[in-house]
């Protein structure tokens, strides 16, 4: 298996609030990890912190056996790990073509025709679209462009900050059927949700996070099972 | 005759204030900062110019390449030392430190060369005029020269922000910094490359406009500075037809005012019509609509 992916004891702070207060996890290769928890509970703020946009005071972060903690966010990015940020933020004034070019900035040139052929047999709807304006898609078709574009820079690790958020319930089982098929063509995916039903679902271990803290572990199944989880997060 | 006369030293003038507009409105789109030294870039790039060409007896395009590769470097230095140290502390820090920036370049200048308003020696002399319609209507070569920069200027530009990386990778920046960095775009370097354009512009514009309106002193980019924020303004700041069109605009009813008004009310009739414009759309004429973002 081997581990792509070890936070240890992180520590984050946006002024003085204390928003991780020492998370640690890991994420193996091949592996779905999701991390549920309620809104403002740090998930995001965890996936900031790994793609170098914010930084930890304490701790270390390890992808692929190098310390990532004090490396450039345009770095990290050649390095392998890919952000699909919440709220998509795909650059809306550019068509899907140019988001996509974006998306493999860092690529090298002789991969770059290969990756758009495989996002646009992952997502045919953005192939009949390559000319539009981003910002005039649907917001299910944001989602996969946002999506496309961070497969576009071959990621090691693929992190997916609420992929389902603001999608019908059609468009949310399509989303995961994709995530479950990037995970099967064998890359690893970091997905924070808040819909934990369908994260568990999918996933192969999951942490629970709370008010900054991971207070729960295990495997999405025994997650899933668990009283805690089910009256917090599931609705009984 | 005489309209389409001023029409010509409008677009002329016009042409100028779109040039240096280009400066702002492309280092407001990628950094949201608006940089009042910008107008003070033209001036040192004129001086550089000058001395040379006066001084040092460089030929006249020899000093305007080298004049272009100072401000790009000045540019540069300005971004690195009195902005960057100042990126997420909040607008109005990097407000005053531009305004500061601004008077600190015209000290220096008038520290270096003086106060003494020196006389350009135009890019074009030994070029003709070229007098049409039985002597009526006459186009000198510097507002011939200064239209024709314009245009290429703004096709080389467009061609760049959208065909090139680089270019795109600005137009991301510019768009979402934050998702820029998550596609891998060094926005340090995206920022450094906007204001070595801009910067570069700045001393195109600088020859120009002393080519035309011959005298130079340490003030001199300070007012064509203004104008040109308010052509970007005009046009919608951060869109660069936006800067084109308003600096085209700004200038023409500058020298119709100049010609049919008054002279003494010129600037003020110029302003007044961007108070209207704003009034009536807020956002200038090519502007979008400002996503804030949550």
């Amino acid at each position: 298996m081997g581990t792509v992916l070890t936070v240890r004891d992180i520590n984050v702070y946006y002024g003085a609030i204390h928003a991780i207060k020492g998370i640690s996890f890991d994420v193996n290769r091949g592996e779905i990890v999701t991390l549920i928890g309620a809104n403002g509970a740090g998930k995001s703020t965890t996936l900031h912190t790994i793609s170098g946009l914010l930084r930890s005071k304490t701790g270390d972060i390890e992808f692929l056996e190098s310390s990532i903690a004090r490396t450039p966010a345009h770095k990290i990015v050649s390095m392998g790990i890919s952000h699909v940020p919440e709220g998509r933020r795909i650059f809306q004034g550019m068509t899907v073509e140019e988001n996509l070019q974006m998306g493999a900035f860092v690529t090298k040139p002789d991969r770059i025709s290969h990756n758009l052929e495989y996002v646009y047999d992952q997502f045919p709807r953005l192939k009949e679209r390559t000319k539009q304006i981003a910002g005039t898609l649907s917001g299910g078709e944001q989602q996969m462009l946002a999506m496309g574009r961070a497969l576009m820079s071959d990621p090691r690790l693929l992190m997916l900050d609420e992929p389902s958020m603001g999608l019908a319930p059609i468009l949310v089982d399509q989303i995961f059927e994709i995530i479950q098929n990037l995970n099967k063509a064998g890359t690893t995916i970091l997905l924070v949700e808040q819909n934990a039903q369908m994260a568990l679902s999918v996933a192969d271990r999951a942490y629970v996070i709370e008010t900054g803290r991971i207070t729960l572990s295990g495997t999405g199944e025994e997650l899933a099972k668990s009283d805690e989880v089910r009256k917090a997060y599931l609705g009984g | 005759m005489s309209v389409l006369n001023s029409l010509i030293s409008g677009l002329s003038l016009g042409s100028v204030y779109a040039i240096i507009a280009l400066g702002y409105t492309m280092v407001y789109g990628i950094s949201k900062m608006l940089n009042f030294a910008h107008g003070d870039v033209i001036m040192v790039g004129a001086y550089v110019s000058f001395l040379l060409t006066n001084h040092a007896g460089v030929n006249a395009w020899v000093s305007l390449v080298i004049a272009i590769a100072i401000c790009t470097v000045l540019g540069i230095v300005i971004e690195r030392l009195a902005y960057r140290p100042l990126r997420g502390t909040g607008s109005l820090a990097v407000l005053i430190t531009a305004i500061g920036v601004s008077y600190f370049l015209q000290n220096a200048a008038l520290l270096l060369w003086g106060a003494d308003p020196r006389m350009f020696n135009s890019l074009f002399r030994g070029f003709q005029t070229i007098h049409a319609a039985n002597g009526s209507l006459t186009i000198t070569p510097e507002s011939l020269f200064t239209i024709l920069a314009n245009i290429i200027i703004m096709i080389v530009l467009t061609l760049f922000v959208n065909k090139t990386k680089a270019g795109k990778a600005m137009r991301a920046v510019s768009e979402d910094n934050g998702a820029a960095q998550l596609m891998g775009i060094n926005v340090n370097q995206s920022i450094s490359l906007t204001f070595a354009i801009g910067s570069g512009l700045a001393a195109i514009a600088g020859v120009l406009m002393c080519s035309a309106y011959p005298v130079l002193m340490p003030t001199t980019g300070a007012m064509p500075g203004i104008k040109a924020f308010t052509a970007a303004v005009f046009g919608g700041i951060g869109s660069i037809p936006g800067a084109m069109i308003g600096g085209l605009i700004l200038g023409v009813i500058e020298i119709f005012s100049r010609a049919y008004i008054s002279s003494e009310l010129a600037d003020a009739i110029v302003f007044a019509c961007l108070i209207i414009v704003l009034l009536i759309k807020p956002t200038g004429l090519l502007g979008k609509k400002i996503n804030e973002k949550v």
